[in-house]
């Protein structure tokens, strides 16, 4: 295969995260965000693993793995299972508009577009293309958890920005320790997930809506 | 002796995570708390060790003038906070607040955070540093919240997110530094060692460098917290336990800013990429400003000295930003006298909040009457942190504002009076809390006053006759960071 075909495949994977990245700004139940998040971590796994196929690093496999396995499969059940037990799978919830979000998600694209592509210029294709599409998924998902007061949502926003993340770490040819920095944000991610369940937000304030908790900040008397 | 020395380097993060394992499992909260100490006394042993036999760089640990202080710096205040935490907690158990289970964990998360704390300090990896201090950071996030109150999951809920987008941006800074420098050394762990970006600092690709700095720069500035991204800061510290509070102060922001500083070491020596230092300046003085006046309106006295290391932070941030031998060396001691002071303090408040059972500023007057040990310290902790002579706080401000005021008197007018306006909201605070007529309701305390009179005492001694050979570590370390 030329090089040209694989440059354009992990183009295509990688672009394909951002897209999937605009399709979860616009779900507005919870249950639909939580199927579009394991989707996003499933071509991540894709991406990734292509990754590892043209750069001949095995290791990358592990991480695509990781995202295939943990991320597309495990976390959005417990999600799911989460969401149901707190009664909340239909609720919908969005900061302002739909349509105000897109255009800010847009604007945002050609934000990083035109920073990356500058700044990378003398990286080589792969990377540089890699890093624009990485850091784009980043802010949408930063954008994600910002127009979302849902705590649910807040996980799935912080996990595509984190997915931007690997991509952007995979893409950086030969960086050492990708496997492990995927490892431990996959801690991180099972630490947030247990954290919901464990501290029983929804026993406690009744809603997992994190504004219900800004009654409680120390100072409100 | 280098074999030593490398197992020195080791001991400095094996002992904390070997006693985090044993805590785990010992039932009797006494002796987990006796354990505790013993392991931040070996661990300090270990730092210590450090000074007479350095070992050379290899690829994964690094030693030299800049962080051998700051880890000294952790294991000391580590150490003292343990012996704090044995009084606290005893407390905190007659009252019922914890339970013998949670301090198991407690215990067990304190000395797996001095493990990232130290592997962040001691790497030589960018990518282990990263992880170093994404592990301090989540074992304090399960420390805030152990009181499991509304108000305490609410902050760690919080600080867990806040830090995690933190986290994530300081990555993708390092993931651009390590694209910038990989031309020049090369695929593999060679590009990301601190050793090797400094010495081909000239030769890195500088659109990517600064590009990468500024995501560092909010990433471990959300970790420093440095305004706008603060907000986890005083509910963290207003919600967890005490000794919590003191370390995440005195040592965790610290160590996010070490971070920063390793960075814009990279920055300053290349010379075709931004002033670092702008950016610094610009963030400290918003903090700075943000910060005192927030120390106005706060009901909460752990919030109140919160609000105060944002503050001080942001004083360090600008400090490290003017730069120059003499803004560095201001930088680096307001570090060290911070830390000692804010961690004294937060000594200080825990028995007090224990004392008189509530945090709530009102409710608390005329604590150098009731209490006068705990009134007293406060006193002398306050005073010291609001930069009055002759305390170390002083000394390094009034270094930062001569040198400012040479170099750019508007910054220096601008910061004196943030610093004046800390100042006043500090002194009224303490007035109401420390004089007048007691209030009401206290219990007796049994508080551990060494920890307190150690620190102070050392912030004094510096402030009144700073040692020579500090001194000329403090000026060697400045030129090295540029």
């Amino acid at each position: 295969m030329s090089s040209a075909t694989a440059l354009s495949i992990a183009h295509v994977l990688a672009g394909a995260l951002v897209l999937v990245s605009f399709m979860m700004l616009y779900q507005d139940r919870l249950s639909s965000v939580i199927n579009v998040l394991a989707l996003h971590a499933a071509v991540l796994g894709c991406a990734v693993g292509w990754q590892a196929y043209i750069q001949h690093a095995p290791e990358l496999y592990i991480t695509a793995g990781l995202a295939l396995g943990f991320k597309a499969i495990v976390i959005p059940i417990a999600l799911h299972r989460i969401v149901e037990r707190f009664g909340i799978h239909r609720q919908v919830e969005a900061v302002g508009g739909i349509s105000l979000t897109m255009l800010g998600g847009i604007g945002l694209v050609a934000l990083s577009m035109v920073v990356m592509l500058r700044t990378a210029a003398h990286a080589d294709a792969l990377a540089r293309e890699d890093v624009a599409l990485a850091l784009s998924v980043i802010l949408l998902g930063m954008l994600m958890m910002v127009t979302r007061r849902n705590a649910v949502s807040q996980i799935a926003g912080f996990m595509s920005l984190e997915n931007g993340l690997i991509l952007a770490a995979a893409g950086a040819q030969g960086m050492p320790l990708v496997v492990e920095i995927s490892v431990a944000f996959s801690v991180l991610i099972a630490f947030i997930v247990i954290g919901v369940f464990l501290f029983r937000i929804r026993e406690r304030f009744d809603t997992v809506d994190s504004t219900a908790l800004d009654a409680f900040r120390g100072e409100a008397s | 002796m280098n074999g030593l020395a490398f197992d020195a380097v080791i001991a400095t993060i094996a002992i904390p995570a070997a006693a985090a394992g044993i805590l785990a499992v010992v039932p009797s909260w006494r002796l987990a708390a006796r354990l505790n100490v013993i392991a931040s006394v070996l661990t300090i042993a270990a730092a210590c060790l450090l000074l007479w036999h350095r070992p050379a760089p290899t690829t994964l640990f690094l030693i030299d003038d800049l962080n051998i202080v700051f880890l000294l710096l952790n294991g000391f205040v580590g150490c003292t906070t343990s012996l704090f935490s044995a009084s606290y907690i005893a407390h905190e158990l007659q009252t019922g607040h914890l339970t013998p289970r949670y301090l198991r964990f407690y215990h067990a998360m304190y000395q797996v955070m001095m493990v990232g704390m130290n592997l962040a300090l001691i790497t030589n990896n960018l990518g282990l540093m990263w992880f170093g201090v994404e592990l301090a950071t989540l074992s304090t996030v399960m420390m805030v919240g152990i009181y499991r109150t509304p108000a305490s999951i609410e902050a760690s809920w919080k600080y867990l997110i806040l830090g995690s987008v933190g986290i994530a941006l300081a990555l993708f800074g390092t993931i651009l530094v390590y694209l910038a420098a990989k031309p020049v050394l090369g695929t593999g762990m060679a590009a990301m060692q601190w050793s090797n970006l400094r010495h081909h600092a000239a030769a890195l690709d500088p659109a990517l460098l600064n590009v990468g700095f500024i995501f560092l720069l909010i990433g471990y500035g959300t970790k420093a917290g440095l305004v706008p991204m603060h907000a986890w800061l005083p509910d963290a510290h207003a919600e967890g336990p005490t000794p919590i509070s003191a370390v995440l102060s005195g040592l965790l922001l610290n160590v996010a800013l070490y971070a920063i500083l390793r960075f814009k070491m990279v920055l300053a020596m290349s010379h075709a990429t931004i002033e670092p230092g702008i950016l610094m300046i610009g963030v400290g003085l918003l903090s700075l400003f943000f910060a005192a006046l927030m120390l106005y309106r706060r009901r909460d006295i752990k919030r109140l000295f919160a609000y105060s290391s944002i503050e001080h932070m942001g004083i360090i941030a600008f400090a490290f930003g003017i730069g120059g031998p003499l803004g560095n060396i201001a930088g680096l001691l307001q570090m060290m006298m911070h830390s000692l002071t804010k961690s004294a303090i937060f000594f200080s408040v825990g028995h007090i909040a224990q004392a008189k059972g509530t945090q709530k500023i009102a409710a608390i007057t005329g604590l150098t009457t009731s209490h006068p040990l705990l009134g007293w310290t406060l006193v002398a902790g306050v005073a010291a942190i609001a930069g009055l002579p002759p305390f170390g706080i002083f000394t390094s401000e009034f270094l930062l504002i001569t040198s400012t005021f040479a170099r750019a008197p508007v910054l220096a007018v601008l910061l004196g009076f943030g610093i004046l306006l800390a100042f006043g909201a500090l002194l009224l605070r303490m007035t109401t809390l420390c004089f007048g007529a007691p209030s009401e309701g206290s219990h007796p305390i049994s508080a551990s006053s060494v920890p307190i009179f150690l620190h102070l005492g050392i912030v004094l001694l510096i402030g009144l006759a700073m040692p020579a050979f500090l001194y000329a570590w403090f000026a060697h370390v400045a030129t090295m960071l540029g």
